[in-house]
């Protein structure tokens, strides 16, 4: 089922001095099987617009569909919603409590109601998928190195077998072997045939791993389309302070020298394959 | 849940009152207070009213605000205003069951209210027009000579301000780990007095873990800046007297004696 947002805008502590627009006038589709970035400058309202994609933020104004429903409607069960809907938060330390790894994956299932057989069953399996081996089970989340934590704060909500998940920064504090890991896990979840958003900083994953990506620039989303469709708009981008991927930038300057390449290609096997072609 | 707290209700503004020094504004603020317990009649309330409305306007603070204040009292100022009303003896005007509301009593009551609102306002002034930090500043300058009693000004004052600077930030992390916990289904409204005790525990977990990293971050960062308690340090901002600090401490001693004249217009 698609998350449908129509003309969301948030406004932080309205009525008071601390009073701050967080979004404003953002219409957005989210879809499954497919993986969307969302892409701006620090403050622009990626976290803030992400926390409507699961109801943990109710408009100001403007609505949220799903399912062919109103989620900010009364009697409309946002908890169940959000195990349909899973996200995972910047910071893993948020969620870690529990006293060893596998027990704090099965906090997810458990809130579903589901039984403890089928709650270990499914933690295991989430496990599995972000490249937690049984080894990890009985350790406590406190003890684990960042990308570890990392990963057992998405294996909790991956537990709880969503339709879309969105990951605010999954790959922040990353080496790059890590996080090239965890974009081809969610890669393998979106071919699988889940809804992957992600926030990101991070141009290069952005052209090499999305299928669409959202720019936001104080509040508004500016910009929308492919990774091609966006890296091509160099000048709006920069205005939105932001950047094109590295790759994208090498291949505008070998235009510029001289080679007739692919100038918008974002992803590596795309520019291999159009220099290749000059030879 | 957690942002509706706004604990220090600091109201950014550059007003006479804003700048005024801490050390006044705890001063006055004390005196005002003992002033309103002197009066005990029509013409010193009206004193302190007016004082109240000076200061309330001198700090542009919206009077919206005052009386957001005010809200958490309202409780309390009903409770006292009727026990006064009907415990009070005296002269009975009204009775109906087994209470009874004597003249005493009211005019017992009204003052009790009238008191505790004037109170409650300045001293709620006395935190919209001072942040935290200048307020626990001007407290350790303020009760200095204390420490030749041995008595630890400054590290009662260090312990207060890291406190008070630190309450908001806790909150702000409250507030996103119970949303990364309701992200996986955790329920923190609903069920009885136990079941929702037992929903805090992965609330609680995550923030005091995250409170003690902070403060060995904290303590270590201090280190690294050679921290060694309050003898010797000296401060980049140190609080001078204005002109102003001088006239509102006249204005307000004016106050105190004015209201011990009042007493005699009851
Ligand atoms: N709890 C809050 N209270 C008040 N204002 C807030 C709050 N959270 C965010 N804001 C404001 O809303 C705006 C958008 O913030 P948001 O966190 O969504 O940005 P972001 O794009 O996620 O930034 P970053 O890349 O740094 O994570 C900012 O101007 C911020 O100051
Ligand atoms: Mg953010």
């Amino acid at each position: 089922m698609p998350i449908i947002l129509s003309h969301v805008s948030y406004v932080y502590e309205p009525g008071t001095a601390m009073e701050a627009p967080g979004i404003t006038d953002v219409s957005l589709t989210v879809r499954e099987g497919e993986m969307l970035a969302i892409i701006g400058h620090t403050g622009s309202g990626k976290s803030t617009l992400i926390q409507h994609l699961n109801g943990l933020l109710l408009p100001t104004e403007g609505k949220v569909f799903w399912n062919g429903r109103d989620i900010t409607e009364k009697g409309f069960d946002r908890r169940a919603f959000r195990g349909r809907v899973g996200l995972v938060f910047q910071y893993p330390e948020y969620q870690l409590f529990e006293t060893d790894v596998l027990t704090d994956v099965c906090f997810g299932p458990k809130n579903q109601g589901l039984s403890k057989e089928e709650c270990t069953e499914r933690a295991r399996e989430a496990m599995r998928s972000v490249g937690l081996s049984e080894a990890y089970e009985k350790r406590s989340p406190f003890e684990l190195s960042g990308g570890e934590k990392r990963r057992a704060a998405i294996a909790g909500v991956l537990a709880m077998q969503p339709d879309i998940m969105i990951l605010d920064e999954p790959t922040a504090g990353l080496d790059p072997g890590g996080r090239e890991e965890i974009m081809a896990r969610l890669c393998a979840l979106r071919d699988g045939g889940m809804g992957i958003v992600i926030v990101s900083h991070n141009m290069d994953d952005v052209g090499r791993y999305a299928d669409r990506a959202a720019v936001m620039e104080h509040g508004k989303l500016v910009l929308e389309g492919t990774p091609r469709e966006v890296f091509r708009c160099e000048e709006l981008l920069r205005g939105a302070g932001l950047e094109v991927p590295e790759l994208t930038r090498l291949m505008r300057k070998l235009s510029a020298g001289g080679l007739p390449v692919d100038t918008d290609a974002v992803r590596p096997e795309e520019a291999a394959a159009s220099i290749l072609h000059c030879f | 849940m957690f942002t509706k707290i706004t604990l220090g209700q600091y109201y950014p503004a550059d007003s006479f009152v804003h700048r005024l020094d801490p050390r006044t504004k705890l001063a006055v603020t004390l005196l005002y207070i003992v002033s309103l317990f002197v009066a005990n009649g029509i013409v010193g309330y009206a004193l302190g009213a007016a004082w109240m409305a000076a200061a309330v306007i001198l700090s542009t603070v919206p009077l919206g605000y005052m009386f957001r204040g005010l809200r958490g009292i309202l409780f309390l100022l009903l409770i006292s205003v009727a026990f006064n009303m009907f415990l009070t003896p005296g002269e009975v005007i009204l009775s109906f069951w087994v209470l009874q509301i004597t003249r005493e009593g009211l005019l017992q009551a009204l003052r009790m209210a009238i008191r505790l609102t004037l109170l409650v306002m300045g001293s709620s002034l006395l935190t919209f027009t001072t942040t935290p930090t200048a307020l626990t500043d001007g407290m350790e300058q303020g009760l200095g000579f204390l420490k030749v009693f041995r008595f630890p000004v400054h590290e009662i004052a260090m312990m207060m301000s890291i406190a008070l600077r630190f309450i908001p930030i806790l909150m702000e992390e409250a507030d996103k780990i119970r949303k990364a916990q309701m992200a996986r289904g955790a329920d923190f409204e609903s069920g009885g007095l136990i079941s929702r005790a037992k929903a805090l525990i992965p609330l609680l977990v995550p923030l005091f873990v995250s409170a003690f990293r902070r403060a060995s971050d904290l303590a270590l960062a201090m280190e690294a800046r050679c921290y060694h308690g309050g003898d010797g340090r000296t401060r980049m901002k140190p609080l001078k007297y204005q002109r102003a600090d001088y006239l509102v401490y006249a204005a307000a001693f004016l106050l105190l004696i004015a209201m011990i004249f009042s007493r005699r217009f009851v």
